[in-house]
């Protein structure tokens, strides 16, 4: 009985981390195209890609213990660490491994971003192009559930980072729109302190 | 002691969620790029200051302590 909820839990943290990474994906895409709304300002788009992913480590986190500690599948650690050990479907569960060790590549480098600078972290976060297709790939070969109603939820994941790409695709073959013409703004009124960005001499302002 | 917002204004990409975040002290130009009111971070929006700066797609923008003294100097 112990074994059976232990197997539930890591098919449903699993099923709730590839929901929760796919969304990552197509928010960090939807950011990287600077897209907005009225009602969707992109620091919205940003804030959500972050904490999704922060969310996402709990579950994935979840989804190895239970697999791990489940005595059915007897797995070891080694093989949640080490990608292609695993006896028990060795491809298909060494892609989750080779996708979470990816992730936590992305993980370490994002939280670790002012430190190592923008260009390199720019670099590594290319890799979310690769983890994602491992881990859907993992999820479609392991996942026990692949047959039934957990197909909705797999083609709604695909389509959902499918449709950002090709938004991110298509944004790039298009060519930037020039800047708007300098024209003078004489109904709106400058604020108190523009153009005084370079200046420390109006230290009398009201902030 | 008190902050300051700085721009590294190379790395600026006008993002633009800085203004989002702390539209008390920044605004955008016409072009999208952030324009910074001067002086200090008063105390009441430092916690969104440091919000806005952490936003930063580009890390373009840090907090800079700064001694209440060199305030009223004339630091670049």
């Amino acid at each position: 009985m112990t074994s059976s909820i232990l197997w539930y839990a890591t098919r449903g943290a699993g099923a709730v981390s590839l929901i929760l990474l796919s969304s990552v994906v197509a928010l960090g895409i939807l950011s990287a195209l600077r897209w907005r709304a009225t009602a969707w300002p992109r620091f919205l788009t940003v804030g959500l890609h972050r904490n999704l992913a922060l969310l996402s480590v709990v579950f994935l986190a979840l989804h190895i213990v239970t697999a791990v500690v489940d005595p059915y599948t007897s797995l070891g650690w080694a093989a949640a660490l080490v990608p292609f050990s695993s006896y028990y479907r060795t491809f298909w569960l060494g892609l989750g491994v080779v996708a979470v060790d990816l992730f936590v590549a992305l993980l370490l480098t994002s939280l670790l971003r002012r430190a190592i600078g923008p260009r390199t972290w720019r670099l590594v976060h290319w890799v979310a192009y690769a983890c994602w297709p491992v881990a859907m790939a993992h999820s479609l070969g392991t996942g026990t559930d692949t047959r039934s109603w957990m197909l909705v939820i797999y083609l709604v994941c695909v389509a959902m980072v499918l449709t950002a790409v090709a938004a991110r695709l298509i944004g790039s073959r298009r060519p930037q729109s020039p800047p708007a013409p300098i024209t003078p703004r004489p109904a709106s009124p400058a604020p108190a302190w523009s153009g005084v960005s370079g200046t420390r001499s109006d230290k009398a302002s009201k902030w | 002691m008190a902050d300051e917002i700085r721009i590294d204004r190379i790395r600026c990409d006008g993002h633009g969620l800085c203004a989002e975040l702390l539209p008390e002290l920044i605004e955008l130009d016409d072009w999208g790029y952030p324009l910074l009111a001067p002086g200090p971070v008063p105390e009441h929006l430092r916690e969104h200051a440091r919000q806005a700066v952490a936003a930063c797609p580009v890390v373009a923008l840090r907090l800079e302590r700064v001694a209440a003294a060199i305030q009223s100097g004339r630091r670049a």
